[in-house]
């Protein structure tokens, strides 16, 4: 089945207001263009879920999405703060954030037990420390073989995952490499995926090397071929990280002024994602298109 | 010209970086951080440890980046690295399982126990600044089988007690991390700009060493809490002026955390 669609269908097909989403990635594959998306469309009161909340989830706070984020970093990774989010969660804000609050393995854990289709997930962490005092959703379980105590964390299914990858075919095979995140785990807990892709190929392409998918197309959606959609964080083989548009954010984002310009500018001001990427400067994206390191491939023959 | 005219000696970074080197060895598995950890753990790589082996928690093992990334989630952590694995492979079957024998935090205050906050400064619900929180440093706190903390000292970041503890030392409430279950051995050093304070067999942070022209007393009023001094305080190793040569023109010469 062709699944293949633009980002504003995906979107306004899947994401209603009071969703919760997650838009996975760890600082790689971090689909910007379907955060915009969001935006754009003026969805409210979603529940944004993601180990390391960045730049596009704090755009989501400022633009007055989110209701609630659940999360376990949140920062301007390698450089400073999420403005919006610090804004709206330290003592002075008027209008308070809800945060659910876990570490990386906490909030990983839920999205394993989703997936994995089980109530809760055990995991030997919480021992000490405060996260687990302030967060109720983190609780105990006595081990039946052992006697051990061990934490757990609740399933999570979130009502929308959006995975981006280099290539998928139109049914939503969609094929990663490099740093995976928790690309897997938020789209098999989900219960509906949309699958974003530098390059839409053939189904012969997937099944010529099937060790290489994540995420197979019976799970999935929705289909957008959304080339740059990470601009501007990295795709492995395809481009760079933009550091200098992180290191810039931090000014950018620290004021409400200069912040809802740039959202009025590079969100609201276009129409999609290739609107955004017409406003970047010119040369930019050559200079962050990656240099070739191919491997060698496998054989699969029998 | 002999070397050591061209080169300034070392500078507080620098001095942490070298210091944290020499706790590695050659074939420990490490957790590496971004920052200083990660120029601590390229230099030791480069001089006595050339077989360490280099865990990244977004999912690089093995990793042997050609540039000093730039984030924890660097694409150069991918290219050349033995293995990249998920998320969920990092933290269950790497750290979970204890394979981790060094694992380096830092954060915006530490107590005498070794326990590290990076959620809030403040009350939780009502807090003054909001920190980016816990990340896998909580997890790492509690499975690594030692734990470097690499810090600045002053009263503001050494303190008497954690507004929040992030990620748990020695102590928590009173309680040791034997009795609460933690499979790791907690912090075995403290890494500053003035010294390094190791942890007594009760679990409590001592001043064992102090850099060159730093005294005991000095150490003492940069800590928020009474530290103790031990017996003998050692003069803390620095970097001589080829490893400054190596750290400035080779491990970090954009001086990104430098």
């Amino acid at each position: 089945m062709n699944k293949l669609c633009s980002m504003k269908e995906a979107i306004a097909a899947s994401v209603k207001h009071g969703s919760s989403l997650v838009i996975d990635g760890f600082t790689h594959l971090i689909c910007f263009a379907a955060g915009h998306e969001i935006i754009r469309q003026g969805l409210r009161d979603l529940t944004a879920i993601r180990l390391t909340p960045d730049l596009v989830y704090d755009q989501l706070i400022e633009a007055g999405a989110v209701r609630k984020l659940v999360f376990s970093w949140a920062g301007n990774p390698g450089v400073g703060s999420l403005h919006a989010l610090r804004r709206r969660s330290e003592a002075s804000s008027p209008e308070r954030l809800e945060l659910e609050e876990y570490s990386h393995f906490g909030l990983l854990s839920r999205l394993l037990a989703g997936s994995a289709g089980l109530p809760f997930w055990p995991l030997s962490n919480y021992q000490g420390g405060d996260i687990a005092r302030v967060n109720p959703s983190i609780k105990t379980v006595r081990c039946p073989y052992t006697g051990q105590e061990l934490a757990t964390v609740p399933a999570l299914h979130p009502d929308v995952a959006i995975v981006h990858c280099q290539r998928a075919d139109k049914e939503g095979n969609a094929q990663a490499w490099g740093l995976l995140g928790s690309q897997k785990e938020a789209a098999f807990a989900a219960r509906k995926v949309i699958v974003v892709a530098e390059e839409i190929v053939s189904t012969e392409v997937i099944r010529a090397d099937p060790n290489r998918t994540l995420v197979p197309g019976i799970i999935v959606s929705h289909v957008v071929h959304e080339p740059w959609g990470c601009h501007p964080s990295f795709v492995q083989g395809f481009h760079d990280r933009d550091n200098d548009f992180y290191v810039k954010w931090e000014d950018i984002s620290r004021q409400p002024e200069t912040y809802r310009a740039w959202l009025e500018e590079f969100v609201h001001g276009v129409k999609d994602r290739q609107g955004y990427l017409k406003r970047l400067e010119s040369g930019l994206l050559d200079k962050l298109r990656a240099k070739a390191r191919v491997c060698e491939g496998v054989d699969y023959g029998y | 010209m002999a070397i050591e005219t061209l080169v300034s000696g070392p500078t507080a970074s620098e001095r942490m970086a070298y210091r944290a080197a020499q706790e590695l060895r050659d074939g420990d598995v490490v957790f590496v951080g971004i920052g200083l950890p990660n120029l601590a753990c390229n230099l030791a790589r480069e001089t006595h440890a050339p077989g360490l082996f280099m865990i990244y928690e977004s999912g690089a093992v093995g990793a042997m980046p050609e540039r000093l990334p730039v984030s924890i989630g660097d694409p150069s952590l991918v290219t050349n690295s033995l293995s990249v694995v998920g998320q969920a492979d990092i933290f269950q079957c790497l750290l979970q399982r204890g394979l981790i024998e060094v694992g380096f935090l830092g954060g915006a205050q530490v107590d005498r126990w070794g326990n590290i906050n990076t959620t809030v400064i403040g009350d939780y619900a009502n807090p003054k600044v909001r920190l980016p929180g816990s990340g896998g440093a909580c997890e790492i706190a509690v499975h690594a089988r030692r734990l470097l903390i690499v810090m600045r000292m002053s009263r503001r970041t050494f303190v008497e007690s954690c507004d929040f503890i992030t990620s748990p030392g020695h102590r928590v409430n009173g309680k040791r991390r034997e009795e609460l279950g933690m499979p790791g051995g907690g912090p075995t050093r403290i890494i500053t700009d003035l010294g390094v304070l190791d942890f007594d067999a009760t679990g409590e942070a001592v001043l064992a060493e102090v850099y060159p022209g730093v005294t005991p007393e000095q150490v003492k009023q940069a800590c928020g809490w009474p530290l103790r001094v031990a017996e003998t305080v050692r003069k803390a190793e620095e970097p001589d002026a080829s490893v400054l040569c190596l750290l400035r023109e080779k491990l970090d010469p954009k001086r990104l955390y430098l």
